[in-house]
């Protein structure tokens, strides 16, 4: 068996893919379900309602992909200029314990300036938190070829020890009764509801705007371009004039910014102080979203709201047929790998010998 | 030779097709034993097809292949080998940190025994280094010999797994004229020995002198035959191109002007043996000078710190009296018109579309771009798309650029084209900077290009010197700098010749100064 590259991928064929690849996951999915003694059909059904099958349905999915969004764009960002950063999990906390130190209560010593300043000093502060934590890992692979990949990932190790430390220490809400949770952010910072008795919360807007933004700026600003081209091809993007380091640095500030900003949302949006499991790996979910969404940050949108649902469908379904919600794992996982083969496919024939 | 010459080997009627396009379309060659077949194409001919296709790389759709009257079975490198056929490409395939025994015997012992041969392998090797006159160190580390010396080890690779039929490359393209000489002479004693060889080259006058018979391909076809007695250069060119070609005209500089950039005493870092050592250079408006050299010997050095893309560690660099700027945007506004050597490693990204390589070197300045945000982020400047893809098309237009048009990713141009492109980017200035490039520098600008490609691409560096700039020219094709130079200078390891006038070299000459002699009274120019 070989692979021979297509003289040129027609659009039917990238059309077909996303479609096969959705068959493909449903199929091998489907013999799991039976494995676990369930009825396929009303499995999928309920997986599918559970997700999207109502207004109710609807919000927790939406609620469930605001972070997904964030940390999707952050691997986008990063992954187009070809820094692979595994990182976002760590960023993500860094963001939520930034967002915590600078708009926290504290036992009512927190600052007491008026929401206008501390609302955006909160967001700046965790996105500086996200931005600085991969600056390191960036300027490391630049300067010395420290491979990126181990370090970010090392990083999220450090980042999750230090967040216990802090819970148990310096930050830890005494109010708590003893669990492991962070001091919570004064109620003025907590971002609105967008739809009464939902979870939504404006993160939502914040969170598809940030999209906008990166779509714009990687299609229509000089910046995207070198982004494109340092990770197309950093030779040829150094002789054309791209300044290398800048660009790796901004790209690593701004890929670690959206991770920190999701951690900070999910504070002033849903949970409103930090646990150590408020994230569960939204950071590398984020990476499978991006894949998904072939490096298109409005394809994020769309990768991360399926995503989410299928996380949510996941766990009405559990609850009816007694099927785990790890299906939705298995689920994700197999839609990745379909859609990466299922894009190589538009790109190569196969050729059996 | 033998006197009743037996056919070694026979391809008959092979086809492969990639999609839509034919690469080999039922070709039928012979090659007989005792023979140098020359095989000539121009680039997308379907020589590299049809020889991937002997080697098992490729599986054709239609056609066999026999080799010593027995099929050779299809998609198998190792039936290949395992029937006697050797390939030395022209990109060498040595380990350089072990010795020419070991690169020798690489791969052909198994994995399990305990012991390796040596001393009989050793007595081997120097037995067929002898017969075939290709005297070897076999334990000096590959890495310390010139590329001359890396031929014959890769020679003697193929003929120590018992080769009889022997396919070269570009052997030449790397090597000294002397170097090429010995070359000729080796080849001589093999095929004087019985072995057969295919001599794949694009250089008509080598061809000529060593092949007995000459096969030319053409758009997938073979579309002549004949013995090497008996044909032109010229005949051979028509038969590659298809109508009669015009080699470029050499026109003397007419009006030279003052140094538009000058090195004193340069020298750089880095890249291996590929540095400058203490180089001086003026290039004056109106001229072009020409570096001749064997790779590896400091030209990329020299391309790079006029490209911007390497810093020089000693020496200035002055360019129209002020100092070089060492960033390639900053370079292209100053007038710095750059051709690199390697057209889809570094000339284009070849992932993005046309329109935006065709304005990448210039996408930083207010032509293309203009400030966001009151520029409070460095490089956040919004592209202004129409004006980008209207300079595009200009390029497309007056460079002669085919291909998929604007948003076709520059990747699926053909190297023609591609080189047109990058030559156009680098020559042709936006409307509102209206100004001629001052200085050209073009690395390798016709490697690998077809013979109508390369008369182009020539054509347009001798109409920018005559419309004023200075042109550096360095490339390893000796006829090139020949053709193009008016001015020669040649690089060794790192230093430059002082630059003479074309006319005051001769071959030899030169192939001495690119083997590190210097000529017997150099002051002749």
């Amino acid at each position: 068996m070989r692979l021979e590259r297509r003289p040129r991928t027609s659009r039917a064929a990238l059309a077909v893919a996303p479609v096969g690849a959705v068959l493909f996951t449903m199929a091998v999915s489907a013999l799991l379900v039976l494995w676990a003694g369930a009825p396929v059909g009303r499995t999928y059904a309920l997986l599918l309602s559970g997700g999207f099958g109502s207004v109710f349905a609807w919000s927790e999915t939406l609620t469930r992909a605001i972070p997904l969004i964030l940390t999707g764009l952050s691997a986008t960002v990063a992954f187009k200029a070809r820094l692979f950063n595994i990182g976002a999990e760590g960023q993500l906390y860094a963001g939520a314990l930034a967002a915590i130190a600078v708009g926290g209560m504290h036992g009512g010593t927190g600052f007491e300036w008026p929401v206008w300043l501390l609302f955006p000093l909160m967001m700046l502060a965790a996105a500086l938190a996200g931005a600085l934590l991969l600056l390191g890992p960036a300027l490391m692979k630049n300067k010395l070829g420290v491979d990126e990949v181990v370090t970010t990932l090392l990083f999220n190790f450090i980042v999750l020890l230090g967040v216990g430390a802090l819970l148990d220490g310096a930050m830890k809400d005494p109010t708590a009764m003893g669990w492991p949770q962070s001091v919570a952010l004064q109620s003025e910072l907590e971002l609105s509801k967008l739809i009464p008795q939902t979870r939504v919360h404006t993160g939502l807007l914040w969170a598809v705007s940030l999209a906008v933004i990166v779509w714009a700026v990687f299609r229509h600003t000089v910046l995207g371009f070198d982004i494109r081209a340092l990770g197309a091809n950093p030779r040829a993007a150094a002789f054309a004039g791209v300044p290398v380091t800048r660009t790796v640095v901004l790209t690593a500030l701004l890929s670690g910014a959206l991770a920190g900003l999701a951690g900070a949302i999910e504070v002033a949006g849903r949970t409103s102080y930090v646990t150590l499991d408020m994230s569960p790996g939204y950071g590398y979910s984020g990476i499978v979203i991006a894949m998904l969404a072939g490096l298109h940050p409005l394809g994020v949108l769309a990768a991360a709201i399926f995503v989410a649902g299928v996380l949510v469908g996941a766990d009405t379904m559990s609850r009816a047929v007694g099927v785990p919600t790890y299906i939705a794992d298995v689920i994700v996982a197999t839609s990745l790998i379909a859609v990466l083969v299922a894009t190589l496919l538009t790109q190569y024939r196969v050729r059996w010998k | 030779m033998s006197n009743a010459p037996q056919t070694v080997l026979r391809l008959a009627g092979i086809t492969k097709r990639f999609g839509p396009l034919v690469a080999n379309d039922a070709i039928t060659l012979e090659l007989a034993a005792g023979e140098v077949l020359a095989l000539l194409g121009e680039n997308g001919a379907g020589k590299s097809t049809l020889m991937s296709i002997l080697f098992g790389h490729y599986v054709a759709d239609e056609g066999a292949i026999e080799v010593f009257g027995r099929p050779l079975s299809p998609g198998d490198p190792r039936a290949a080998l395992a029937a006697g056929i050797g390939m030395v490409h022209q990109h060498f395939t040595l380990a350089d940190n072990l010795s020419v025994l070991d690169n020798v015997l690489l791969g052909t012992e198994p994995f399990w025994r305990p012991s390796s041969r040596r001393s009989a392998a050793r007595t081997r090797l120097l037995e067929v280094s002898q017969r075939f006159g290709l005297p070897v160190m076999p334990d000096a580390a590959v890495g310390s010999l010139s590329v001359g010396e890396r031929q014959r080890v890769e020679i003697l690779k193929a003929l120590y797994r018992g080769a009889r039929i022997l396919i070269l490359d570009e052997p030449t393209a790397v090597l000294t004229p002397q170097e090429s000489e010995a070359l000729f002479a080796t080849l001589g004693q093999m095929v004087a020995q019985g072995l057969s060889i295919i001599f794949i080259s694009h250089k008509l006058p080598e061809v000529l002198r060593v092949s007995q018979r000459v096969a030319v391909l053409r758009g997938g076809k073979l579309v002549a035959q004949a013995a090497t007695i008996g044909t032109t250069q010229a005949q051979l060119a028509q038969w590659m191109v298809g109508h009669a070609v015009e080699g470029t005209v050499r026109r003397p500089a007419t009006r030279v002007g003052d140094a538009v950039c000058v090195l004193e005493r340069v020298s750089t870092e880095g890249g291996g043996h590929d540095r400058l050592r203490d180089v001086s250079l003026r290039l004056r408006a109106g001229e072009i000078t020409a570096i001749a050299g064997v790779s590896g010997n400091g030209q990329v050095a020299l391309a790079e710190l006029l490209c911007g893309t390497r810093r020089a560690t000693g020496g200035t660099v002055e360019l129209m009296g002020r100092p070089l700027p060492p960033q390639p945007a900053r370079l292209v506004a100053r007038g710095v018109a750059r051709i690199p050597e390697d057209r889809h490693a570094v000339g284009v990204v070849g992932d993005l579309p046309v329109w935006e390589n065709a304005v990448s070197e210039r996408l930083r300045g207010p032509a293309f771009s203009r400030p966001l945000l009151f520029g409070i982020l460095p490089g956040l400047r919004w592209v202004r798309q129409r004006a980008a893809r209207r300079h595009a098309q200009r390029i497309e237009k007056a460079y002669d650029v085919r291909g998929g048009g604007l948003d076709a990713p520059a990747r699926s141009l053909s190297g023609g084209n591609m080189q047109k492109l990058i030559l156009g980017r680098a020559l042709m200035a936006p409307d509102t900077e209206a100004r001629a490039p001052r200085l050209i520098v073009a690395h390798q600008p016709t490697w690998g290009l077809d013979i109508g490609a390369v008369a182009y691409v020539q054509q347009q560096l001798v109409a920018a010197r005559d419309a004023g700039a200075a042109v550096l020219v360095v490339s390893d094709d000796l006829d090139e700098v020949l053709a193009l130079g008016d001015r020669v200078a040649v690089m060794h390891g790192g230093q430059l010749t002082e630059p003479r006038a074309a006319q005051a070299w001769t071959r030899e000459s030169i192939g001495l100064a690119m083997a590190g002699t210097h000529p017997a009274g150099a002051g002749s120019a």
